[in-house]
């Protein structure tokens, strides 16, 4: 068990609590989390004993491989599942139901294909009541991934770079304090991707909401976090630890970048491929 | 936009020889530029026309009377082919110079209509060959199109007056009937408490056709109109809701993952997630209940219901007035094919999120 989160007193977190309703992001920390899926053959273990921490405004990617659980992590921390065994807290809460200070961007945009962009993006004002005092905030965000221009169009009329944009928008409208990115860029074409992970990292230096992403591919995750976690093959379980310090904007051509990458290949066992 | 050109460019092609040999002459072409096709219709309608005149043939009169109306009918056709002569010659020219968009539109949808134009009028004159004028087909039960004027014509109270009552009953009775279906629907697609106790009572009176129960429901309700309202809602009742349990159980799983995690409490979830998300099969329902509900209305006013169109029907059928039943056939057709078309203007309306709908 590698235990990451720096323990601090009760207090002193409260007192975090009240200074991140200005916006400051959240700390987060997954304590001993394991957790199995019912499935026809029996239990099946998805996490075995995950220690994490987010410490606020802090970057941190979870790296592994496809399957091996990951993205269950992100629906614990995101209060969408309960963990079978394990805490899990947000500045020292346990972590019950989902929350609007934690916003999942999913793989696919899920956006409402029923609405428009901009009534997408509205979705977490409407959810709370809070839309026609913060509906500024809409067009703010949509100007700050920029979709202006398509605020008015519905999804099937969007590419998947900008379905995506508008996903992550609907996200930051509710200025999250901590967001979490399951494999967001996934499913988009590689020079769409390289664009926005650059936006995320604009985005999240503006911001400075706590975020924490779920990825496969390594230089995604060395491109974008501050701290790399590599996950083993199901069940999931830390491998490694690395600390990015490599100033922003990154440089995929940096010498160090490459050689975190070599370390985070050599972690998940795919020496061989370098 | 591009039909329109393409049958230009068709029509151009088609009337290219008689410009002469010099076809490569502008001039020559754009002077001679007529539409074709809408000559072809005048041509057709008025062969329609004066076929029907008694000048020209005389009815074959057979027992009691001569059809009333026949010239008027003939005259008319005759006019419709004089006005479509007039168009057929200017369309190309109104076309060049019309600006406005709405009447390039009609000019458009005018041609695309041209085919029908001459196949209806043949269509006409082969009824009316084959019944006023030869008698081919027996008198009393095939009528010919003069006879369905007349009855418009003399009847027309009686027949609004039914049709008026068919609306009526059918509106109160589908009303009924889609309300309380989609509540339905959408309370066994969400709680599974519901449904534990609704689904197996679905399942067993669904399926039964609604008019099965016409002879319960009229002794069982106070009166037949009230019995009909019910049978209407319960034949209305039973696709919507089937319809939109399914819709609202088919709705992805991801989409209340991001209501949730956005703050959306389970009312949010049910009004603005599952019933949006549905909607789209809520209307296959409501197109399913249209069909049935139409069936059950009809049926109703033949058997107990004293007014609406079926009842005419059976009415006219009594009195061996078979004329008045056609009349009230085609009545019915042009008011539940406009009520489809409404359906479809409305679905239109509310699912403008989806693509690639079809077209009514």
């Amino acid at each position: 068990m590698v235990s990451l989160a720096i323990e601090e007193p009760v207090a002193s977190s409260r007192a975090r609590t009240r200074r991140a309703a200005g916006g400051v992001g959240a700390q987060i920390d997954a304590r001993g989390v394991s957790h199995w899926f019912d499935t026809p053959k029996g239990p099946l273990q998805v996490l075995d004993d995950v220690t994490v921490s987010v410490a606020p405004g802090e970057f941190v990617a979870l790296l592994g491989p496809s399957g091996c659980g990951k993205s269950t992590l992100l629906r614990l921390v995101a209060g969408l599942e309960r963990p079978s065994a394990g805490a899990l807290l947000q500045d020292g809460q346990p972590i019950e139901r989902p929350d609007p200070s934690r916003i999942v961007v999913f793989q696919d945009p899920t956006l409402y294909p029923w609405r428009r962009v901009r009534a997408n993006v509205e979705l977490g004002l409407q959810a709370r009541g809070v839309l026609r005092k913060e509906s500024a905030r809409v067009d703010e965000e949509l100007a700050r991934v920029g979709l202006t221009e398509f605020a008015d169009s519905f999804p099937h009329q969007l590419s998947g770079g900008m379905a995506q944009r508008v996903a992550l928008a609907r996200a930051l409208v509710n200025d999250p304090r901590l967001l979490v990115l399951d494999e967001p860029l996934g499913k988009l074409d590689s020079l769409t991707r390289l664009a926005m992970q650059s936006e995320l990292v604009e985005l999240w230096q503006r911001s400075r909401f706590s975020a924490l992403l779920v990825t496969h591919d390594v230089e995604e995750a060395l491109f974008l976090a501050q701290r790399v976690i590599v996950f083993s093959p199901r069940p999931a379980r830390i491998a490694a630890e690395l600390r990015v310090d490599l100033p922003y904007p990154r440089h995929r051509g940096d010498p160090l970048f490459a050689e975190l990458r070599r370390e985070a290949l050599h972690h998940l066992g795919l020496d061989a491929s370098w | 936009m591009s039909t329109l050109e393409s049958v230009a460019a068709s029509n151009e092609e088609k009337h290219a020889p008689r410009a002469g040999s010099g076809a490569t002459d502008p001039v020559v072409r754009r002077a001679v530029a007529v539409w074709i096709v809408g000559l072809v219709a005048a041509g057709a309608w008025a062969l329609f026309g004066s076929l029907t005149l008694t000048r020209v043939w005389p009815n074959h009169v057979v027992g009691f009377s001569d059809w009333a109306y026949t010239d008027e009918l003939g005259t008319g056709v005759l006019g419709i082919a004089s006005l479509l002569a007039i168009v057929g010659l200017v369309l190309p020219s109104f076309e060049r110079r019309a600006t406005t968009p709405a009447l390039l539109r009609a000019a458009a949808s005018l041609r695309r209509a041209g085919p029908w134009l001459v196949v209806v009028p043949l269509a006409l004159g082969a009824w009316e060959v084959l019944t006023a004028k030869t008698a081919f087909l027996p008198t009393p039960f095939f009528a010919p199109p003069q006879a369905l004027i007349e009855v418009w014509h003399d009847d027309w109270a009686r027949l609004l007056d039914s049709a008026l009552h068919s609306l009526a009953l059918l509106g109160v009775g589908f009303a009924y009937g889609g309300v309380v279906g989609f509540l339905i629907g959408v309370s066994i697609g969400w709680s599974r408490a519901i449904g534990y106790w609704v689904h197996p009572v679905l399942r067993l009176i669904g399926p039964v056709p609604a008019t099965a129960l016409l002879p319960l429901a009229f002794y069982v309700f106070p009166s037949s109109y009230a019995a009909a309202v019910f049978l209407i809602a319960l034949a209305t009742g039973f696709p919507v809701a089937i319809l939109t349990w399914s819709g609202v159980a088919s709705v992805s799983k991801a989409y209340y993952d991001v209501a949730r995690t956005l703050g959306a409490n389970p009312h949010f979830l049910v009004l603005r997630v599952a019933i949006p998300a549905a909607l789209p099969q809520v209307f296959v329902g409501l197109f399913m209940a249209f069909g049935a509900s139409f069936t059950v209305l009809v049926t109703a006013e033949m058997m107990g219901v004293k007014s609406g169109l079926g009842w005419y029907l059976t009415w006219a059928q009594g009195y061996a007035a078979y004329a008045n039943m056609y009349a009230a056939l085609i009545v019915m057709a042009v008011l539940f094919s406009s009520l489809i078309t409404l359906l479809f203007r409305v679905r239109d309306r509310a699912l403008v999120w989806q693509k690639g709908t079809v077209k009514w």
